[in-house]
């Protein structure tokens, strides 16, 4: 039987799996439309502006593991969700777009919502396809899929001609895939693993760093048994947390720029460095010059281009972090060398009066709301175990630093693009995909104005989000560096005129409530994750306005040389 | 250091693009790229001559072999090879520089394969170097126009670049 080159589509979505499809409809995509309308497999969200279409995808695909799917028209639809690829491709999260785009006879016309959008997407793609034939419609989406979600995962765009989806073809969906131009290595090489665990066996001051690409990689139970085995300090980056359990006693926190002051000396002091699936960002090392200065490193990633790409290396090892580890983990086994115990004690002995600075403490006295307290409070009052997602600021390293995670993809936030706006539809697509849990989006005043819309489609799926935005009347991150390196000039960065928040959400159908002093916390929260469990939940939290993110490593300078308070 | 690098990869629309989309990305510098189909019309054929420090040229490699539309890729410049580039002058050929030119033309073992009153259209394929060394000894001629393809590789010996 033959199908339309929109069905055919719309069955390849459910050979992949695809439960949920967010997207917005326009002329280019109305076949997929018309096809999607007579089916109930594939879920299809209706969000409010596709930015969070993407968005929403991304944070379905951080949560599960499971690739993101989207769907938007050509032209402005097309470009409206870039801010989204952009962000799902800086932190390689698996994804694919299906964008709408002007029948092929009017290519390259300037035609009605046209835009060159294999063009504008190709630099934040791991790869994109323009399907000009219906007979090449089920592989190319075969292979979007398979490419975005081995390797190093990515988002991967598919641009469709409206009579591609129109025309008719026999539909076979191919159960495997090879392409000869793509082949993501695995195994990490015998003779690297073997040379890496001397190395870490002779370690005195060893750390263990660890990025995004443990999570990806589903690699973070071998991480624990890894590291367990070698008794030596954990780190993870801002999109590692999680990895690792944040409440084990070998956890010294966050590393780089607002890391804790005992991981950031760990690393500069150390003497061995495992890295493991992390790509040594500037936020992490700070200045170059100055990192781990004394260090041997040993760099596990998938993507060998992310090796050496800045820092150096002594033993890389390009491979799928899991197995990897497993690799090395055997390898410690049989290894004559054994772990030097009593340096490790010493080298513990060091962290624990580095760690004895307490440098995440803050003041609680005052009669405004501490940012800290509250997230410490969400973080008591969920048991640590909701999946919280945030936007991008203060708020974002504060949820990072005193939200304790202890498990893999809990964690959702925008680390390498830092993209404002993200929090609160990431959370859709985390709510969907686990419904029943709890969901908190972390953000800011003005963070949670840029995609704000996305309230109405909270009310249209029912998703009881709770969203805990710390009010501070400024964009508080650039408020901080303007107080630090300009003299306090307060260029733009007040954010002061502001809707009335909880007449806002009740407009949209939802739960608002304003708290202003430190002692109506505790039932605010407890009416937002309780007495109002089934549903979306605004807490519009006004906190301490000039309170800033510490410590930090300042711009330029090495990690040893944080700023305590 | 100057590296020419051999990529051969999926005879696609978008794929010229994607590698001198990585180029500007990156900052990377292209000082000649040329590309064509091969025998098999599915695959193109890429040299692109670069230039960067060591690790540069490392990261240049990397990034282009994580292109997906990239097969496999030598960096010629690693071992011996064979390095060719075409390249066609229009030059002033009156008076006494007309046979200035074919002399130099010929101690070159160039063709000379278009003539006016008043021009010589020269064609010289060689290394770049030899190309360099023809423009020079022109000096004294009046050069109205040149045309190089910028440069193809292949290696010396068994070695392919295949699928
Ligand atoms: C889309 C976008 N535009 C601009 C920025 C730059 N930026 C980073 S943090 C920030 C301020 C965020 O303010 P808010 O959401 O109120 O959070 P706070 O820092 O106060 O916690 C800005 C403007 C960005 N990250 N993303």
């Amino acid at each position: 039987m033959e199908l339309t080159g929109a069905e055919i589509l719309v069955q390849c979505l459910k050979e992949e799996g695809v439960e949920y499809l967010f997207g917005y409809p326009g002329g280019a995509v109305l076949h997929i439309y018309d096809a999607l309308y007579k089916q109930e497999d594939v879920k299809h969200i209706l969000v409010r502006h596709e930015q969070a279409a993407t968005h929403a995808a991304d944070g379905y695909a951080r949560s599960t593991g499971k690739p993101g799917a989207v769907l938007v028209t050509s032209g402005p639809g097309a470009t409206n969700a870039v801010t989204g690829i952009a962000t799902a491709y800086m932190d390689s999260i698996p994804m694919v777009v299906i964008t709408g785009q002007v029948p092929t006879s009017l290519i390259g016309n300037d035609a009605f919502q046209e835009c060159d959008s294999i063009g504008i997407t190709r630099p934040i793609v791991k790869h994109n396809f323009l399907v000009k034939d219906i007979n090449e419609l089920a592989t190319t989406l075969k292979k979007a899929f398979y490419v975005a979600t081995t390797g190093r995962p990515g988002p991967v765009v598919v641009d469709v001609p409206k009579d591609v989806t129109g025309a008719k073809a026999k539909f076979s969906y191919p159960k495997d895939i090879s392409m000869r131009s793509y082949n993501p290595s695995s195994k990490g090489h015998v003779g690297q693993i073997k040379k890496a665990v001397e190395l870490i066996l002779s370690a005195k001051k060893p750390v263990i760093y660890t990025g995004g690409g443990v999570i990806l990689g589903e690699g973070c139970q071998q991480l624990v048994e890894f590291s367990q085995k070698l008794g030596y300090p954990v780190t993870n980056t801002l999109m590692g947390l999680g990895a690792y359990p944040a409440t084990d006693k070998q956890f010294v926190g966050m590393l780089g720029m607002h890391g804790t002051y005992e991981a950031n000396m760990a690393m500069h002091h150390c003497d061995v460095l495992i890295a493991i699936g992390a790509r040594f960002d500037d936020r992490v090392t700070g200045n170059l010059e100055k990192f781990c200065p004394d260090a041997q490193i040993v760099h596990v990633d998938v993507d060998p281009a992310s090796i050496a790409k800045t820092v150096k290396v002594d033993v890389p090892i390009v491979g799928e972090v899991a197995e990897v580890l497993e690799a090395l983990i055997k390898q410690i086994d049989v290894s004559e060398s054994k772990v030097d115990t009593s340096a490790i004690d010493t080298w513990w002995q060091q962290i624990d009066v580095w760690r004895a600075q307490d440098c995440l403490k803050f003041d609680t006295e005052g009669d405004k709301i501490k940012p800290q307290s509250a997230i410490k409070k969400v973080y008591e009052l969920t048991n640590g175990d909701a999946y919280v997602t945030s936007d991008v600021g203060q708020h974002q390293m504060w949820a990072a630093q005193y939200y304790k995670f202890d498990k893999p993809r809990r964690w959702i936030n925008s680390g390498g693009l830092g993209t404002m706006g993200f929090g609160l539809p990431a959370a859709m697509g985390v709510q969907l995909a686990h419904q029943g849990e709890t969901v908190v989006c972390i953000t800011g005043e003005s963070s949670i104005q840029m995609c704000i819309q996305e309230l109405a489609t909270c009310l249209q799926y029912g998703l009881p989000i709770k969203i805990l935005n710390l009010n501070n009347g400024f964009m508080g991150m650039v408020r901080q560096w303007q107080e630090f390196f300009y003299d306090k000039r307060y260029s733009q960065s007040v954010m002061n005129v502001l809707p009335d928040f909880v007449a806002l959400v009740e407009a949209y159908g939802h739960v608002g409530i304003r708290v202003e002093k430190p002692e109506d916390l505790d039932a605010a929260l407890d009416a937002a994750f309780n007495k109002h469990k089934d549903r979306l939940v605004f807490l519009d939290v006004i906190t301490d306005p000039e309170e800033n993110v510490y410590p930090m490593v300042p711009a330029g300078a090495g990690l040893n040389e944080m700023v305590l308070v | 250091m100057q590296h020419i690098v051999s990529i051969l990869m999926e005879n696609e629309s978008g794929a010229l693009s994607r590698v001198a989309g990585l180029f500007s990305a990156r900052g990377y510098n292209i000082e000649s790229l040329t590309v064509a189909p091969t025998d098999d019309s599915s695959l193109s054929r890429m040299t692109l001559v670069t230039s960067g420090t060591d690790d540069i040229v490392e990261q240049i490699l990397k990034q282009l072999n994580k292109l997906v539309d990239v097969i496999k890729l030598v960096d010629l410049t690693e071992s011996p090879h064979i390095e060719r580039e075409m390249m066609l002058v229009k030059v002033e050929a009156v008076g006494e520089s007309r046979s200035e030119v074919k002399r130099l033309v010929d101690i070159f073992r160039g063709n000379i394969i278009d003539v006016t009153d008043t021009t010589y259209t020269v064609e010289l394929t060689g290394p770049g170097e030899r190309l360099d060394a023809f423009l020079q000894s022109l000096s004294s001629i009046s050069i109205h126009e040149v045309v190089r393809s910028g440069s193809m590789g292949i290696s010396r010996g068994e070695k392919v670049l295949g699928l």
